[in-house]
This record gives structure tokens, sequence and C-alpha cells, in this order.
């Protein structure tokens, strides 16, 4: 149990410190070995616990009751402030209503309660946990050279670098508390924790676009707030004791009991894993510095909230408001990736395929059979690793060549080599088989099939699953085009984002290695704990994605012995000479030049179009829960 | 499960089966024109010829797209004839794709680049309905792996023709024969040079082609699947598809991507879909 | 055993003539005439090419692309001209613009003369360029030093 309480503890010890320190040097040391032991004892957890199946551990609950209050008193006090000072009323009156719940709860129901196991660690723990501790603490390391470089180029924005790792670690240390807390109350302190990290840390740059971009993550992440407050207090209102708090008892009390509080918890989770119509604050988190945007989108914030989903998925299976809140997801996945195609910047590309992909997992959990759990987990595992990846690389590349745009990526592979090739590695992460998302994937349309209205989401994967290879494919098509007149300039690039991104890559390529190791050991045992049954791949199956992906990694040796001899011409121009920056000669004597960029079908896939129509049909979906909620409760 | 012979067989023998189709193709196509038409065997002729010649490229590192590409069509027929997944065939088969525009990509030629997006516009237009047939046939004889469809008594084709039209649809598509034919075609030249292969010469070429041929044999071999219960029907119902297909490709001309894009999605979202949901249906009330 | 006489894919490019060669060539791949029975096939790219089909005396305007084009094919490759301006500039020879046949600008392997060439000599022509194409084959295929040695067989 130690160790579950070193990872909550530690990380906010470092945060802490991290705010005193203001000696660049000191920091970012300071950072690097935290980041390190936060790793290291993550990595702990798996070999302590990989095989203990599901741990409780009793925490003394009267002494921290009251420090939880008042912390969530106090980050509410905070928003409010923040709030006036911005005179953004819509934030306000959230923060009352929740601060009025929350007294409420206080007042009236926590009296009696006494919810006993507080901590708990299983096998989907211990997944979250590696991811946040592995992949989160990379991204604080990135984010140590990263910053430097960003207030460098940014010197309109005030250097609060102090602030903003004490923010990043405080939102690791609220994540291992989120994943560790068996206590609703205390995931819910640990959820708030989240919400404001995230609204500090996109508000970073002061400008006026970030803070309206943070208030309106603040907005839709409070509404989520509200909604679990609301099941706490329905809680509390059925079983006064306080039982129910626990996650596992609850889980267990079966869906008569516990429906209304995990379709309340799970539409908070919709809010925070910003499926539509809440999708528009992670698009707007873009404004943010890279790291903060690659920590939002792979480790922390929104997996918070597919977390929570799937945590509950049991509970949802088989009733109607689980189709709903996977329809939502589905109907999220389709539009957010044709939306992608619409978009040039790749943090926006990247941005709705968070999205879209955050949607298939709610689809997964929401129709919750045994199958589809196990792949929404694959898929978190997958999403993460992959994610943080590309955001770090187009994070290099924009601090390099100054712009995200995927045009200007062109020719990427001469420019910047061992960048593109991560790139290429991630992108190939996301969509195509062997790797990862696709192995997910793959599994999610068997499950879909034999799931009740399944034939919905299978028709959603088989089209979703065709446009995120266009949009994809197209952003790798534009970084492996050879420019004859590219110039390299990779070089000075600081060793520990090297290193971060070579990690990177390397748990990218591994994860598929191993992911049946991954399957048997964590993912299998909890599924048979939750549902009785497990799956898993056919052996014959991952024998022959192993061969593939072997067969991958040795195609490129081809290039050695194509390397000398062929002999090269230019690219055929109509006939017309060009020079290797491929200009030419037009009528009348005028060089012409020439430059081409990808469709992006903008009549079709328009971005305000399609957000429009999601959020439409998303919110008559949420409408339509709500009313079948009510009338449970009633 | 997996039989290593049929595979070996495959890589083996498809391209031959592949060429004389293309062969045989050409001639028909000839004799309804009013022509004579080429000899049987000018496929075989045309691809060695192409490794005869000098291969020239704009940039080396095509010559390795182009590998991948015609190794992993390889690969994913080979899997395919040797009874595994039907969805990872057709994912692998992605993947074969893939490349092939990249190598595209690669080449950072105007005439390349917009035969690689139509591609990719192909392969989005054709990968719903494909994934679709699939699902049905799970659907139908309750597995993924061909090996278990193929010893499958039951007719498939008598549960999936909805899924089948659909599948026809596509494979114009995938066959790439007109009206589909646009990212690169035997007749494309006045629009876009040669789309994709446009940068590719000599073997590089001679791979493509090869390439096509092998993937050909495999789409030949999904449609032996709606008819796998009685081998015989299945290779007339072989023959006559692709008489239709060479049909459709002499008298219609070529259409514009959005159109190919439109009717393939609707084509899907119909047939496709009608024919799964009442399979569903049934399956609910049978089961 | 060679391939390259079987499968001879052209490509035609019009230099600045009047037309009448180009309808012709192009009639050479209608059912009348049908080309495709020796497995000829118009291209329309240069890289896919073993025999570049020439057209008019060549302007000011299109020496440059003529080049480029001729530039592009990969060895081994013939140059057929056909027509009369294709061959010496015809009745344009004198024109102040015209180069005066495609020789001035790319070596020539078979001309194929009229005005306009009939469908018969053009496949008479493009035939007789297989030979030259094949011999250029072989060329290619010796390396450099060897060609005394085996020059003697060649006929």
């Amino acid at each position: 149990m130690i160790d579950l309480v070193f990872l909550i503890v530690f990380p906010l010890i470092a945060a802490v410190l991290l705010l005193v320190v203001s000696k660049d040097s000191i920091r970012d040391a300071l950072v690097k070995i935290s980041a390190l032991l936060i790793g290291i004892v993550s990595l702990m957890t798996l070999f302590l616990y990989y095989n203990t199946g599901a741990l409780y551990f009793p925490v003394g609950y009267q002494q921290v009751s009251q420090i939880i209050f008042l912390v969530e008193v106090f980050l509410a006090l905070f928003i409010l402030y923040l709030g006036i000072k911005y005179r953004k009323s819509l934030a306000v009156v959230l923060i009352l209503v929740q601060l009025g719940l929350l007294a409420y709860f206080e007042m009236f129901c926590s009296e009696a309660l006494h919810a006993v196991q507080n901590l708990f660690i299983d096998q989907l723990s211990i997944i979250m946990a590696l991811i946040i501790g592995i992949i989160g603490s990379a991204i604080a390391v990135y984010a140590v050279g990263y910053m430097g470089t960003y207030h460098r180029n940014h010197p309109e924005v005030q250097d609060r670098r102090r602030t903003f790792f004490f923010m990043v670690f405080l939102f690791i240390s609220s994540m291992f508390g989120l994943v560790f807390s068996n206590n609703l109350i205390w995931v819910f302190l640990f959820w708030e924790l989240t919400t404001v990290c995230s609204f500090i840390l996109i508000g970073y740059s002061r400008s006026e676009e970030a803070v309206n971009n943070a208030f309106l993550a603040l907005v839709m992440n409070l509404l989520g707030g509200i909604a679990f407050a609301g099941a706490l207090i329905y809680l509390a209102g059925i079983d006064p004791s306080g039982n129910l708090f626990e996650i596992n008892q609850l889980i267990s009390a079966g869906q008569a009991l516990a429906i209304v509080p995990a379709v309340l918890i799970s539409f908070a989770g919709i809010t925070k894993a910003a499926l539509m119509p809440f999708s528009s604050w992670l698009v707007g988190a873009m404004v943010a510095p890279t790291p903060v945007s690659a920590l939002l989108h792979s480790s922390t914030m929104v997996k918070a909230g597919v977390y929570i989903i799937v945590r509950f998925s049991p509970v949802l299976s088989g009733s109607f408001e689980g189709l709903i809140i996977a329809m939502i997801g589905g109907f999220t996945f389709l539009l957010a990736s044709a939306i992608a195609i619409s978009q040039s910047n790749a943090k926006k590309v990247l941005a709705y395929s968070t999205i879209a992909n955050l949607g298939l997992i709610v689809a997964c959990a929401g129709i919750g059979t045994y199958k589809l759990v196990w792949a929404a987990i694959m898929l978190i595992i997958f999403h993460a690793i992959a994610k943080s990846l590309l955001f770090l690389c187009v994070g290099t590349v924009e601090n390099r060549i100054g712009s995200k745009d995927i045009e200007d990526m062109a020719g990427l592979i001469v420019r910047m080599p061992k960048i593109a090739v991560m790139m290429f590695i991630g992108i190939a992460g996301m969509f195509l088989a062997p790797f990862g998302m696709l192995i997910s994937k793959w599994v999610a349309i068997e499950a879909f099939i034999d799931a009740p209205f399944g034939i919905i989401f299978v028709t959603i994967l088989a089209f979703g699953g065709s446009i995120t290879v266009l949009f994809w494919s197209k952003w790798m098509g534009k970084i492996i085009s050879i420019t004859q007149y590219g110039k390299r300039v990779e070089g000075n690039i600081r060793s520990e984002k090297w290193f971060v991104l070579y990690l990177l890559t390397s748990l990218t390529v591994l994860v598929c290695l191993i992911f049946p190791l991954i399957s048997s050991v964590l993912i299998e045992p909890f599924v048979l704990s939750v549902y009785g049954f497990t799956t898993r791949l056919a052996q014959d199956n991952i024998m022959i994605m192993v061969m593939m992906l072997f067969l991958l990694m040795i195609m490129p040796l081809s290039m050695l012995f194509y390397r000398n001899g062929a002999k090269e011409l230019p690219p055929y121009m109509g006939g017309r000479p060009t020079t290797p920056d491929m200009k030419f000669a037009g009528s009348m004597g005028i060089v012409r030049e020439s430059s081409f960029s990808n469709y992006y079908f903008e009549q079709y896939c328009g971005e305000s179009r399609l957000l429009m129509a999601g959020t439409g049909l998303c919110l008559g979906l949420i409408l339509i829960g709500a009313t079948l909620l009510l009338g449970v409760i009633v | 499960m997996i039989s290593i012979l049929n595979a070996v067989l495959f890589i083996i023998l498809a391209p031959l089966i592949g060429g004389l189709i293309a062969g045989i193709d050409r001639k028909i196509t000839a004799r309804m024109q009013g022509r004579m038409g080429p000899p049987l065997l000018q496929p075989f002729y045309d691809v060695a010829k192409l490794f005869e010649k000098e291969n020239v490229v704009v940039t080396p590192s095509q010559n390795y797209y182009v590998l991948s590409y015609i190794v992993f069509i390889a690969v994913s027929g080979a899997l395919f004839f040797s009874g595994g997944d039907l969805l990872l065939v057709i994912f692998a088969f992605t993947l074969a794709h893939i490349f092939l525009v990249l190598g595209a990509y690669s080449t950072n030629s105007p005439y390349s680049f917009i035969g690689a997006e139509r591609e990719l516009i192909q392969i989005i237009a054709y990968e719903p309905m494909i994934i679709l047939s699939a699902v049905g046939m799970y659907m139908v004889t309750k597995s993924f792996f061909v090996s278990d469809i193929m010893n499958s008594p039951i007719p498939v084709i008598v549960y999936l023709p909805g899924i089948f039209i659909g599948f026809l649809m596509v494979l114009t598509i995938k066959l790439r024969k007109s009206p589909f034919d646009l990212s690169t075609s035997h007749h494309a030249h006045q629009e876009i040079v040669k789309g994709v292969t446009t940068e590719f010469s000599g073997s590089g070429l001679g791979k493509i082609e090869i390439a096509h041929w092998y993937e050909n044999v495999f789409l030949l071999g999904f449609i032996y699947l709606f008819f796998a219960f009685n081998p015989v029907i299945a290779l007339a119902a072989i023959i006559v598809t692709y008489l239709i297909e060479i049909f459709i490709d002499n008298t219609f001309s070529r259409v514009k991507w959005q159109y190919t894009i439109k009717s393939a999605w609707i084509v899907a979202g119909t047939l496709g879909i009608v024919n799964l949901a009442v399979l569903y249906y049934l399956s609910g009330v049978m089961g | 055993m060679s391939y390259m006489k079987k499968s001879p894919w052209i490509m035609h490019y019009d230099a600045s003539s009047c037309n009448g060669c180009d309808i012709e060539v192009l009639a050479c791949l209608t059912p009348l005439y049908d080309v495709e029975r020796f497995g000829i096939i118009n291209t329309g790219n240069p890289k896919h090419t073993d025999i570049f089909v020439v057209t008019g005396g060549i302007n000011e305007q299109n020496r440059a692309v003529v080049k480029n084009i001729y530039d592009q094919i990969p060895e081994p490759k013939v140059v057929v001209a056909v027509g009369i301006c294709a061959t010496s500039g015809g009745v344009f020879r004198e024109c102040y613009n015209i180069m005066g046949g495609i020789d001035k600008i790319i070596p020539v392997d078979v001309y194929v003369p009229g005005c306009a060439a009939r469908p018969e000599s053009i496949i008479d022509g493009i035939v007789t360029a297989l030979g030259v194409l094949e011999k250029k084959r072989q060329l290619m295929k010796e390396p450099a030093g060897k060609t005394d040695v085996t020059g003697g067989e060649k006929k």
C-alpha cells in the first residue's frame, strides 16, 4: 500500500518543491529526478501487484474526509475568484451550484458515512498507473527542454515555469489518486483537481484566447463535476451507511441500484473525455504549450474520463442508458474522424483523432461486453503511447520550423529525418496493421457483432475506420515526400528531448510486440475478474501479426540495397524542364513555382458543419438519457 | 487452421493465374471493341519487358515502398488462401495499399501526388463495403476464418444478396476498372498521366503490375466465398462476375471522385446495412 | 529470349505538327489497324515508354519539352520521327521558328516520311524500331569493355 500512497503523495511534494525553487538548473534536475522516481515506482506496482488480483486497503476516513472537504471548498473558491476576476458568469454560476451541492452533501449526508477501503489496486489501475507514471513523467521531462525554447520564441508570455511544473506534477498526483481511489468521494476530489489543473495549464499564456479556452474547458468540466456531485448525493440518499461509496461494492450491488450513479458519473466522464457535444474544450486546449496538449491527450485528463466509464461498464452493460452512452461515443468517433480530414493544423488533427478514439473507447465501454472492455483497455494503452509520441514530435517540429501546419511539413524526412521517422511510426501506430490501435478496432468489430444493437457500431467502425485511413495517410505522405531542396535542420535538439522521443517510439513498437503478454498478464485477469469470461486474439493471428511486424522492421533494410546504382531523374512535369525546387518556365517566360497540397474536403467535412451535426445528435442522445434517468429516479 | 501449402501455392501460382486473367481481359475487351487484341500472354510479355528495362527513379526510397507493397500484397493474399482471419486479411491489404500510396507521395511529383490522393479516396470508398462483407460472412457462418467459411455448407449468397451486389460495386474500384479508375489505369493518361504509377518505371512498375495480379486473384477468391457451398457454381459465378466487370469497363466513362465515393458509400450504406440488419433481425428471431 | 520486341509501349508527342500525322497515329489505335495486336500501348508517360513517337518540325516553344521527355525515358529507348515535318521540317523547314526535324534536338532512329504519314507506314516504322530497340537492349546489357569481344557476333 505504501507505494500507492507514495505515487499520490510524492508528485505532490515534488510539485510544491518545484513551486518554491526558482533556479532553472535545480528545477530541471528536480523534474528529471522526480519523473524517474515516479516511473520506477509505477513499474514497481506492476511487479508487486500484477498477480494479486484486486487488493483493497483501509485508510482512516474521518481524518482525511475533513481535509478533502476543505480542499474542495478551497478549489471552488479559487475558481469563483478567477471567474469573477475574468467576468465569466457561466463559470461562476456553475461553481456556485457545485459549491451548494457540496455543502448540502457535507451537511446532510456525510455524517453517517464510513467507507473504509478507500484505496485499491487492480490490473486496470496498474495499467493506468503505468500510463501516468511512464508517459506522464516522460512528458514532464520533455517539457523541461520545450518550455525553455517556448519562452525564447514567445517573449510576450510571462515566464511562469514554476507554476507550470507545479501544475504538471499536481496533475500527475491527482491522476494517480483517481485511479487508486476506491472511495467515490476521493475520486471526486481528484476529479476536480484534474479539472483545475487543466484549467490553469490551458490558460498558461494568459492571452485572451488562452483564457477563453481555459474557461471553456472549465465550464464543460464543471458540468461533469455537478453530475458527479449529484451521483454522490443520490448514493448517500439510497444508502446512508455509505458502503456504496466504495466502487467495488457499488458495481457488485447490481444494475438496479448502481445505474443512476453510474450514468451520472459516465456523463462526467463524457465531459472530461471531450466527447461531442463537449469536444470543443479539447480542441480549444490546443492554445496551451505542446507538452500540455500531450499530457491532456495521452496520459491524463481525457484518460480519466474514459477510465471511469470503463470502470462502470459492467453496470452500464445491457442497459438502455449504456446504449445511449455508447452511441454518443460512436457518433463522436465517426464525426470527429471526418472533421480531422478537413484540418491542416497538425495539433488539431491530433485533437480530433483523440476525440474520435475516446469516442470509440466509450462506445466499447458503454456496450460493455467482456470482449469490448478488453478492446477498450487496449485502445487506452495504445492511444496513450502513440498520441504522446505524436504530440511531442509535432512540438519538436514546431520549435524548429516554426509551424505546425501539415502542409509545411512537406519533405520533413529530408529536413528532420529522425523526427520524421518517429512521427511516421507514431502515425502508423494509430491506424495501420499490425500496430496497436488497429488490433483494438479489429477486436471491437468482432465483439460488436455479437453485442445488442451491435450492427450500428459495426457500421460506424467500418466507415469511421476508413475515414481514419485517409487523414493519417495523407499526413504520412506529406512528411515522407522527398523534396530535393530540403536542408537538414535537426541539430541542437536537447538530449532529454531525444531521450523522451526515443523512449516513446520504442514503446510504440514494443507494445505491439508484447501486447499478447500485456493482454494475458493484465487485461485478461481484469476482464475475467469482472465478467467471469475473458477473450484474447487467436494464437494464429498473433503469430501472423508478429511476423508482419518483423517483416515491416526488416523491409527498410532493402534501402541499403537500393541506395546506389539506380538512375535518378526529376519528376515528370508534363515535359517542362524543372529546377530541383520545382520551378519551371511558364508561358511568356514567367517563372512559375509549383506547390501542391492535400485534399481537405472542406465542403463535406467542414468543421463547423459536422460539429453542429454532432452537437445536435449527441445533445439529443444526452437528453434522452437524462429523461430515462429521471424516470428511474422518480 | 492455417495451411502453409496453400500459402506457398498462392505465392507461386497467383501471378500466373492473375496474368492469364489480365490477358483474357484484354482479349475480350478488344473483341468487344471490334479489334483483334493482343496475344493472350501479352501481360506476361509486358512485365517481362519491364524487368528488362532500366529502373529510373526520382528517389531511391520509391523502390523500398514498392517492394513493401508487393511483399505485403503477397502476404495478405497468402493469408487469405491459407484460411486466415478475413478481417486481418483486409487490414493487411490496406497496409499494402498504403505502401503504394506512400511510394507515390515520396516522389514529390504532381501527377503522382494527385494519383496518391485519389488512391486514398478509392481506399476509403471501398473499405467500408469490404469490411461489411466480412461481417456478413461472419454472421452467416459464425466464423471470420476463411477456412471455416470455405467449408461451411451454408449457401452464403442466399443470406447476403445485398452484400454481394455491394461487393460487386466496389470490385470495380478495386480492379481499377472504368468508371472508377481514378488513380491509375491502362487508359488514364489524358487526365493525370498515370496517377500513382507515373514515376515508376522498369522493374518497379513491373512489381506493381504483379501485385495487381495477386490482388485480382484474391478478389476473385473473395467472390468464391459467397458460393463456397458449391465449387461449380462458385467458378461459374466468378467467370460471370468478371465478364460483367469487363462489360462495365467498356461501357462506362470515368466519373469524378466525388461520384465514386458517394455511390460506393450509398451502396454500402443501403444494400450492405439493410442486408446485415435483416440478418441481425433473423438471428434474433431464430436464435 | 527478349520480350522487348513483344511489348513496345509508345509515347506520342506533337511537336508543332499540323495534326495531320497525329490523326494518323491515333488511327493506328482504331479497330481497323489495331496496333495492340503487337502489344503496342500508347502510354502517355515518358517513364513507361520504349518508343518515342514525335510528329511535327519542333519550334522554339517545344524544343526543351522534346529534349526533357526524351531524357526521362528509361533505357533502352528509340525515337521514331513520323511525317515529313518530323524528318526534315517539311514545307515549314524555312520558317523562322522551326528547328527543321527532330534530329536537330534528339537522336532519331527511324524516319517515317509522308504528309501525312499513312497508318501502314507508321506501323511499319514502329516495327522497324523494334529491331533497333532490341539491338540497344543487347548493347545495354554488355559491359562497356566487352563490346569488342562479342561485337563480331552481332549483325
